[in-house]
């Protein structure tokens, strides 16, 4: 087995709410490995952000495991695993009350890196996503654009040097301009880091357009996974569905333009 | 406006009843703040302690604040004859103990109400985000939920200090000096000048420590530590300024007691001007409960004061039966050795209550005498104080003169007398000492029965100054020396508007020239 590319193992995870009569995943498996960028696709209700969540102990899976890097993460101290691991979350999640340095500086505060340090890795990583240190350092979060404050989301993410990124919906907010623009300077982090990533949309363009491989979850399973190529060989309905309407949208979507230039 | 003497005098007690109502407020505050703050924090995640402490602190409020006063009093009597037979010590429930609890209390719901519900109301995409940083629970709490509900936290914090601040004025019944000792004492003796000020002392406390804590708060909120330097340094100041005048004044030998109406305050001060005759200081404890004083005096919290034997008969004797003069007296003072109170002997007037018609009425029907109004009362209407018809003195007077009136009403004392002049009633149960009844020509009719008992004013000392010469020597001038007619007349100036001590100073001219 080779382990040492296995960075995240969900291995026939389950996990129910309120006691027992809410099933969220059910037997979920999947294999992400180091270096690759792995969407999770799935409706409201489907159990994908649950699925996430697993992977920093967040919530606790009631059977099957979680492993990273080789270890079930049952072994580990979920806080020191949470700073281990970056995490973005759904329109940002900033603290209103702190700068943008010290959003961006709070994991490796908590780990105890010295001031200077954490002050050199805020401009760093400011200038990482595309955001002038000397302007934002000092602002607060209700100062920024939405686009922006997600960026700062990314870099917070990043502060501690995580190898792992989890991403929760990170980019839904956002104006189809701003998400663009985004995605793509992410997609550039995750390749210039070798960050492994695994990000949740609702949004099966996105995942094409910046995943290397993605998983179908409706109802708490796994209904399918591969790249676009082999997704769209799949006989499941509802994978069907998914990738037939970004397909018929861009049909449209060129029919349209080519009318009007005709 | 501001040449009335009274504003002076008002002016030069502020120090003294600033300072205590300084330090009793923000005790009460801080110890109100020490319990509900941990208390908020460890229930505002457990829904049913949650659920008990606010309940438990809602019911708190809805007990007036008089009322809680009152009640701490008797709760740490009974607290201090425990202690006291359990492990040899009682404590002091007078005054400031009491108080500083009571308001703590007072101040708990604000405080963990808000703390609670500017916890719950953080949006929980937050407290999510801190864990997921990886903040460990503790940390999660201090550096996001608590700043993020700071500025609820402290909204809550400063209506506390403000209801504690209001509140505080209502402890001078128990004994705790305040800035309720102009409030009390003005009401009483119709001094609006007094009452004006200490409404607006306290008024003016209470903004000012609320506006230096919302100048901590923004300071806290902002992270701008000027703010908060400003802030705190203003209220450390405000606590130095109003502290330091009344603990550097001398502290003063005797501890003169006075109940809460006029007659009392007079003599409070005319005890006061006799002590400082032969070079003996004094502080006044004003405004205090009729069994409030009792207890302080024989808990030694007061030294001395003047209580009327009729008074003493009924509520600490706890005697119905009415006995002669000469042999109440006897027995009071048998009874009050007990307590190892000192009887320093009568003043020569009583302040009993007594049935009270205009004069010209009772000429006109002929009535003199209690037993003259029996064939009458049947069409007559009769007015009392709050007490009067529930008090043994009433059913005495009933039974012995066979006394039903068409109608009884229960009234102010002070609008008693207007009302009987007036017409308004017939015939009401006033005190025999009350200028009033010179005032409006009133005529007190005669109780040939004895049915009601003797209230003669007796000057009583506390067990630890029993053995105190210089004391007795000093306020022994004014045993036998105070008629009626001398005190009826001190008590109509003092109710007209001059202060206590300009009346005092009067009454002593006039009697220490007999």
């Amino acid at each position: 087995m080779n382990d040492t590319a296995e960075a995240i193992v969900f291995d026939k995870v389950g996990k129910t709410f309120d006691n027992g009569r809410v099933k969220a995943v059910v037997d979920v498996s999947l294999r992400v490995t180091t270096g690759e960028f792995v969407a999770i696709v799935g409706g409201s209700g489907s159990g994908k952000t649950t699925l996430l969540r697993l992977a920093n102990r967040l919530l606790d899976a009631d059977h099957g495991y979680v492993r990273i890097g080789g270890q079930n993460v049952q072994q580990s101290d979920p806080i020191a695993l949470r700073r281990s691991i970056g995490y973005v979350f759904q329109s940002a999640g900033l603290f209103p009350h702190m700068t943008v340095a010290e959003n961006i500086g709070i994991t490796p505060r908590l780990l105890g890196y010295p001031e200077t340090d954490i002050a050199a890795r805020v401009d760093e990583l400011l200038t990482l996503v595309r955001l002038a240190p000397d302007n934002y350092r000092d602002r607060y979060p209700h100062e920024l654009s939405g686009g922006e404050r997600q960026r700062v989301g990314v870099a917070r993410a990043l502060a501690a040097r995580p190898r792992i990124v989890l991403m929760d919906e990170p980019f839904g907010a956002l104006d189809p301009l701003t998400r663009d623009a985004l995605g793509d300077d992410y997609v550039r982090l995750h390749r210039d880091l070798t960050l492994t990533t695994i990000m949740i949309t609702h949004d099966m363009t996105e995942a094409m357009l910046l995943a290397g491989r993605i998983a179908v979850m409706r109802e708490g399973r796994l209904l399918g996974e591969g790249t676009p190529q082999e997704l769209a060989r799949s006989d499941n309905s509802y994978i069907k569905e998914l990738l037939d309407t970004p397909r018929k949208q861009a049909a449209r979507l060129q029919a349209v333009l080519a009318d009007r230039s005709a | 406006m501001f040449s009335d003497p009274r504003w002076s005098e008002a002016l030069s007690r502020l120090p003294d009843y600033l300072g205590n109502h300084v330090r009793v407020s923000m005790t009460a505050l801080a110890l109100g703040m020490a319990i509900s703050l941990p208390l908020a924090l460890l229930a505002y995640r457990r829904p049913v302690l949650r659920g008990f402490l606010l309940g438990i602190t809602s019911i708190v409020q809805t007990v007036p604040g008089l009322a809680l006063l009152a009640l701490f009093y008797p709760l740490l009597l009974a607290l201090s004859a425990l202690t006291a037979s359990w492990f040899g010590f009682g404590f002091s429930a007078f005054g400031f103990l009491p108080s500083v609890l009571a308001l703590a209390l007072y101040s708990m719901l604000p405080v963990a109400r808000n703390t609670i519900t500017g916890l719950q109301e953080i949006d929980p995409a937050l407290t999510e985000a801190a864990e997921g940083v990886g903040m460990t629970p503790r940390q999660s709490l201090t550096m996001v939920e608590l700043p993020l509900a700071l500025p609820v936290i402290m909204a809550g914090i400063r209506t506390a200090a403000v209801w504690v601040i209001g509140t505080a004025t209502l402890s001078t019944p128990i004994g705790q000096t305040s800035l309720g000792n102009y409030i009390f004492a003005g009401l009483q003796t119709q001094n609006w000048v007094f009452v004006l000020f200490g409404c607006a002392a306290a008024a003016i406390l209470a903004l000012a420590v609320d506006q230096f804590l919302a100048l901590i708060e923004n300071g806290l909120r902002l992270r701008a530590r000027t703010k908060i330097i400003w802030g705190a340094g203003g209220l450390v100041a405000l606590l130095l300024a109003t502290l330091t005048p009344s603990l550097t004044v001398s502290r003063a030998t005797y501890v003169i007691g006075a109940k809460t109406f006029t007659e009392q305050y007079v003599l409070s001060a005319l005890m006061s001007q006799r002590l400082e005759a032969v070079g003996l200081t004094s502080t006044p404890r004003e405004g205090l409960g009729s069994n409030v004083i009792f207890e302080a005096l024989a808990k030694n919290d007061i030294d001395v004061y003047v209580d009327y034997s009729g008074t003493l008969w009924a509520n600490q004797l706890k005697r119905t039966g009415i006995k002669p003069r000469d042999e109440l007296l006897t027995e009071l003072n048998a009874a009050l050795s007990r307590w190892k109170i000192m009887t320093l002997g009568a003043l020569g007037f009583d302040n009993a209550y007594a049935l009270v018609m205009p004069r010209k009425r009772a000429e006109e029907f002929g009535i003199r005498t209690a037993a003259d109004l029996a064939a009458r009362a049947g069409s007559m209407t009769i007015a009392g104080d709050y007490e009067f018809f529930s008090r043994p003195e009433w059913a005495a007077l009933r039974t012995a003169y066979n006394l039903n009136f068409r109608q009884q009403r229960q009234m102010q004392p002070d609008f008693m007398y207007a009302a009987v002049a007036s017409g308004e009633v017939d015939v009401i149960a006033g005190y025999t000492s009350d200028g009033l009844i010179a005032k409006y020509d009133l005529v007190v009719l005669d109780d040939p029965k004895r049915a009601i008992p003797p209230y003669d004013a007796i000057v009583l000392i506390s067990p630890k100054r029993a053995d105190d010469k210089a004391l007795r020597d000093a306020l022994l001038p004014l045993i036998g020396k105070i008629d009626i007619a001398a005190m009826r007349e001190a008590n109509l100036r003092a109710g007209n508007g001059e202060t206590p001590s300009g009346v005092a100073k009067w009454l002593w001219d006039k009697v220490s020239r007999r």
